[in-house]
């Protein structure tokens, strides 16, 4: 099993006009080269991931809000707010799924409240900015699948508004 | 094996009891200074979440395999691992971790290729530790470093390679894919919930019985089952003989690592290897049987 590779700065760079947020993020992982560190940053987001409101969704949670592929059986919710933007949600059915909890955590932070038109340029290759080559294909391709869901979901709210 | 046993294990009838340990087992050790426990996950997020105290992390990426190659540690990796994790010769290491102690047996499998066999591997893994309300820590021990003198990789007595399977395809001898149902038929090329990647060709290795690995589980707290039931699928149900050779294999070796470590050790199989090119290897070489 193979892993994701690291993004080079010249691959950074050319994800120019991606959401502020996530692109000052990506900034400051991309400088973290103590691996502890990097980890003790991911388990605090991991930490601070707060589960989808009540008030958008309940248990069982609907198959159509799960990202297929991922082991950690994460679903994702999109709700829309005013000036094309949307705050996203997700919740993390397996109690390991410690990773998946973290990038839940940096997508709700960086991309919830950021024009779609800028949601749908991030590539989902930011996994592997994020996790670097600590992480298994099979796990990689899961937390990606978390990004590309997160993009089918604004997808939708900017065909359906046309 | 260390000679103390644990009654908790012993009940469940198994050929060598000595190769597991019951969690109540683990809580009494854990300042046992010749008892290391080691956790090993498919999340490397998970053991610094929160682990077993006083326990150390062996990570299967960065600790277990070539850092290039497909293929295991060297000697010499694995020496500088178990001094890193302050362990002798004379030391006990038990393996525990997610997934119902995947990664946890495929590491005690790559512990077998260097021939420590002072390990044990605790029943239920991360799971039952958590039900029963363990302890999980954040703070990461750090050991004296050791010594370790370790011998050259022995593969041959439990790693099988691709021209080992050719052979026992030729040999009719006796093969357990663990993949899912789905995967063995070719209907999906990785388990339920994983995306399709890693191999070209979908089916099995001709002449294969299909066990998958989780039939040995009790998926309530994933513990192994007691050694009545495996005797009942893999003798009983499959035909398999505990004098025959056997090769298991998955997609990449860690499910199968828990089939192997029920044959060889909860049941007694006398030559159990894990074929650990699996199906990723496999499903992707050019003209080698495979039926569907």
């Amino acid at each position: 099993m193979g892993q994701p590779g690291q993004r080079s700065d010249r691959e950074i760079g050319a994800m120019s006009e991606l959401p502020e947020k996530l692109e000052s993020l990506l900034a400051t992982m991309q400088s973290i080269t103590d691996q502890n560190e990097r980890v003790q940053m991911l388990l605090d987001f991991a930490d601070r991931f707060r589960e989808v409101p009540g008030r958008v969704a309940e248990r069982p949670f609907p198959e159509q809000n799960r990202v297929a592929f991922c082991e950690s059986e994460a679903y994702v919710w999109a709700e829309e707010q005013p000036g094309g933007t949307a705050k996203f949600h997700f919740a993390v059915e397996n109690p390991s799924g410690v990773s998946a909890k973290a990038l839940a955590y940096i997508l709700d932070r960086t991309l919830s409240g950021a024009p779609f038109e800028q949601v749908m340029r991030v590539s989902p290759d930011i996994v592997s900015t994020i996790f670097r080559q600590n992480i298994s294909m099979g796990k990689g391709m899961g937390l990606m699948a978390m990004v590309r869901t997160v993009q089918q979901l604004a997808s939708q709210i900017m065909r359906r508004k046309g | 094996m260390s000679e103390v046993l644990d009654r908790e294990v012993l009940d469940k009838g198994y050929a060598v009891p000595g190769a597991l340990v019951s969690t109540q087992w683990v809580a009494d050790h854990l300042k046992d200074t010749n008892v290391r426990i080691i956790e090993s996950n498919e999340d490397p997020l998970l053991y610094p979440s929160g682990h077993i105290p006083g326990s150390v992390h062996v990570d299967w990426t960065n600790d277990l395999n070539h850092p290039v190659k497909r293929d295991y540690i060297t000697r010499e990796s694995f020496e500088n691992l178990m001094s890193r994790i302050g362990v002798t010769a004379e030391t006990t290491v038990v393996f525990y971790g997610d997934k119902n102690n995947w990664w946890a047996t495929y590491a005690f499998w790559v512990f077998q290729l260097f021939d420590h066999t002072r390990a044990k591997v605790m029943d239920g893994g991360r799971l039952k530790w958590q039900k029963e309300g363990r302890p999980l820590v954040r703070e990461v021990p750090q050991y004296q470093q050791t010594r370790y003198h370790a011998p050259e990789r022995q593969d041959a007595k439990n790693r099988a390679f691709r021209d080992d399977v050719m052979e026992q395809i030729r040999k009719e001898g006796r093969l357990v894919d663990v993949r899912s149902r789905e995967e063995y038929t070719g209907e999906r090329l990785h388990m339920e919930g994983y995306p399709n990647e890693g191999a070209l060709r979908g089916g099995h290795i001709p002449g294969a019985a299909n066990v998958p690995w989780s039939r040995a589980a009790n998926p309530e707290n994933g513990t192994f089952r007691p050694a009545s039931e495996l005797r009942d699928i893999y003798l009983k149900e499959q035909g398999l003989n505990a004098h025959d050779p056997v090769i298991s294999y998955c997609r990449i070796g860690e499910r199968s690592s828990h089939t192997w470590f029920v044959l060889k050790y909860l049941l007694g199989f006398d030559d159990v290897r894990n074929y650990d090119g699996s199906w990723t290897e496999w499903g992707n070489l050019v003209n080698v049987p495979i039926e569907k």
